[in-house]
């Protein structure tokens, strides 16, 4: 099975407290803690899990700067066995329909069976998979969290549904899946793995090289167009206790007391 | 002028879902009178056909065995062979939109707009509210939508509208789906296990999020539930880890609760987290970020370390 790993550098909205920049342009990006998608790491160990029952091998590719060459390398420690950048001026700004469209240029160049992307990422779209599989014309199943290899031709797969039930489907191969968290457990890396693949050639594609017209891609070519970031005006919002630890926790108390949160 | 305007009815063999009526609602945001078509899917759909005309202009039924499971592979060429080419369409944001959406944007090649919390039309423009960094950040997005949109809204945030009243037209559709086939089959529905403890008979939840930072310390937090005579639930991330069973995961993708005092540890909020607190309970949030979104919808928030704040609580109550 020959599988394309679509991932993403992206703030870790755990490790940051997300501010907007006065002008509204972006967020506020100095001294944020990177890493790579959290979906996309689950997609990534799914696809090493699988190569190493069936064979074949496993890709990692991404949109991005240079920096998100960083991402690549950790998804190769992984076990992920090739990383491809896709960078170029032209592609700031892209919207969804653009990055998959990239993304798609680069896939035409290989020889993929299966592509997977994390079912979403910091912008919560979700939408580069269902559309990348539209713009192949190949099947897609998105929110997979169970996949078996039943052939060379075939898939089954889970899909979570509301209430954490499964919905259960035969999917053609090729295909695009978008994997939900929770499918298997992302193997550690740790830094001597990172070392290991420090100096691998990591190939950087651009628009030229892909075929991409640099005007349909961009700021430029996007149909949804970014306006701006802001914080919304807060409602009312929590009340939020204040004093010390003691007071707090006496405070506390007594409201849980009135609200039955006490037996 | 943008085309006409369509909303895709979610329903469980033949029962609306919330999202039904929350369309209607949605819809509204188009000028004011503008005829809204609802479109239904499935097999047997006659008694709900009728029902959603007391809400929507039009209703087109599609009424086939084959689609008596939404497979959004399947549903998505029937919307492609149906729809007008400037089609809007309004759709709900979940595991079922989710999976259709985006695909059939670039099918019908119109613009996609993905989990919409707000929105308004100016002209041929729809400029939309969405979020980003898990609800850390807004947006505005813009886009064009003369030639059509797809549009995702999420579930939840518009009201449902009841007034019904509307007499429209049920429109049989049936025989114009074409072909069917695709390379994706539905098998079955596996149904979420039970797990030890039911966390939706609890009335007071103790819910832990990523914030817990470790497995060893959820143990502080069944302390706290042990002395306050509460259950521990949590959030998507401790069940992903496998921390707990997913039957103690609190969400749209896990157990929908009704307690009556629900306290967040270190939980950021998500809609998805969210979306399964059901009946009003009181909440109390405990997170160190005072931006975390979950103090938007919580009573009474404490920015506080988790792992500290917890144990404390504890033995102030233990020695009540
Ligand atoms: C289709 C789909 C379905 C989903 N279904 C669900 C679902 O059913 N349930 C669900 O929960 N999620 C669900 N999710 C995931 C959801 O989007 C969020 O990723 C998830 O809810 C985040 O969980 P969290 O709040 O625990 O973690 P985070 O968002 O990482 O938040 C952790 C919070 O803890 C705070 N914190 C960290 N350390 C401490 C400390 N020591 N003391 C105090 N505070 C601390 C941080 O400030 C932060 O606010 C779903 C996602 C998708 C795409």
């Amino acid at each position: 099975m020959e599988i394309l790993v679509c991932v993403k550098r992206v703030p870790d909205t755990a490790e940051n407290e997300i501010e907007v920049r006065k002008d509204g342009t972006d967020i506020v990006r100095d001294d944020l803690v990177y890493s790579v998608n959290e979906w996309d790491n689950y997609a990534v160990e799914e696809a090493i899990q699988i190569v190493e029952k069936v064979g074949g091998s496993v890709t990692v590719v991404t949109v991005g700067d240079e920096d998100s060459e960083e991402v690549l390398r950790r998804e190769m420690a992984m076990g992920a066995d090739n990383g491809v950048l896709l960078s170029d001026p032209a592609f700031v700004g892209s919207d969804g329909k653009a990055i998959a469209g990239i993304l798609k240029a680069e896939i035409e160049k290989g020889n993929y069976n299966l592509i997977f992307t994390g079912a979403q990422a910091d912008d919560g779209a979700g939408q580069v998979g269902g559309m990348l599989a539209a713009m192949m014309d190949v099947p897609y199943a998105s929110l997979v969290n169970h996949i078996e290899v039943l052939d060379d031709k075939k898939l089954k797969v889970g899909r979570e549904i509301e209430g954490g039930n499964q919905e259960m489907h035969e999917i053609d191969l090729p295909c695009v899946l978008s994997i939900q968290t929770g499918i298997n457990e992302p193997r550690y890396v740790g830094i001597r793995g990172i070392r290991k693949v420090a100096s691998v050639e990591i190939p950087v594609h651009g628009a030229s090289d892909i075929g991409i017209a640099a005007d349909a891609v961009g700021a430029g070519g996007a149909k949804v167009k970014l306006v701006d970031y802001f914080m919304p005006e807060l409602g009312e919002g929590a009340e939020m206790l204040e004093g010390s630890t003691e007071e707090i926790v006496d405070k506390l108390i007594e409201l849980l007391k009135a609200k039955g949160g006490l037996k | 002028m943008a085309g006409q305007i369509f909303a895709y009815i979610k329903h469980n063999e033949g029962v609306a879902e919330d999202s039904a009526l929350e369309l209607v609602a949605a819809a509204k945001k188009f000028a004011a009178g503008a005829a809204v078509t609802a479109i239904v899917t499935g097999s047997n759909v006659d008694a709900l056909c009728n029902d959603m005309a007391a809400s929507y202009q039009e209703v087109w039924k599609i009424d086939n065995d084959a689609l008596s499971y939404p497979n959004a592979e399947v549903l998505r060429k029937v919307l492609l062979n149906i729809l007008p080419n400037d089609a809007v369409i309004l759709i709900p944001h979940d595991t079922f939109g989710m999976d259709l959406a985006p695909g059939l944007s670039i099918k019908i090649d119109s613009p996609f707009v993905s989990d919409i919390v707000d929105y308004e039309v100016e002209g041929d423009t729809l400029k939309a509210i969405r979020q980003e960094y898990s609800g850390q950040a807004h947006t505005h997005v813009e886009c064009d939508i003369s030639n059509g949109l797809v549009a995702n809204i999420r579930p939840g945030v518009f009201q449902p509208d009841e007034s019904k009243g509307v007499s429209g037209q049920v429109i049989d559709k049936s025989a114009d789906t074409g072909d069917l086939t695709t390379g994706r089959h539905f098998l079955e529905i596996v149904e979420a296990e039970a797990g030890d403890v039911d966390i939706t008979k609890s009335d007071v939840l103790v819910s832990i999020g990523r914030g817990i930072e470790d497995e060893e310390n959820i143990e502080i937090a069944q302390e706290l539930a042990d002395a306050m005579g509460a259950v521990v639930s949590c959030s998507r991330p401790i069940v992903d880890a496998k921390w707990l069973e997913k039957s103690r995961q609190v969400g749209t993708s896990g157990q929908t609760v009704k307690p009556k005092v629900y306290l967040a540890m270190g939980i950021s909020g998500s809609f998805q987290h969210l979306g399964g607190i059901k009946g009003n309970p009181f909440i109390v949030a405990v997170n160190k970020n005072p931006k975390a979104p979950i103090f938007q919808v919580a009573e009474v928030g404490v920015q506080a370390d988790i792992l500290e704040f917890m144990p404390e609580l504890t033995e102030k109550i233990k020695g009540l």
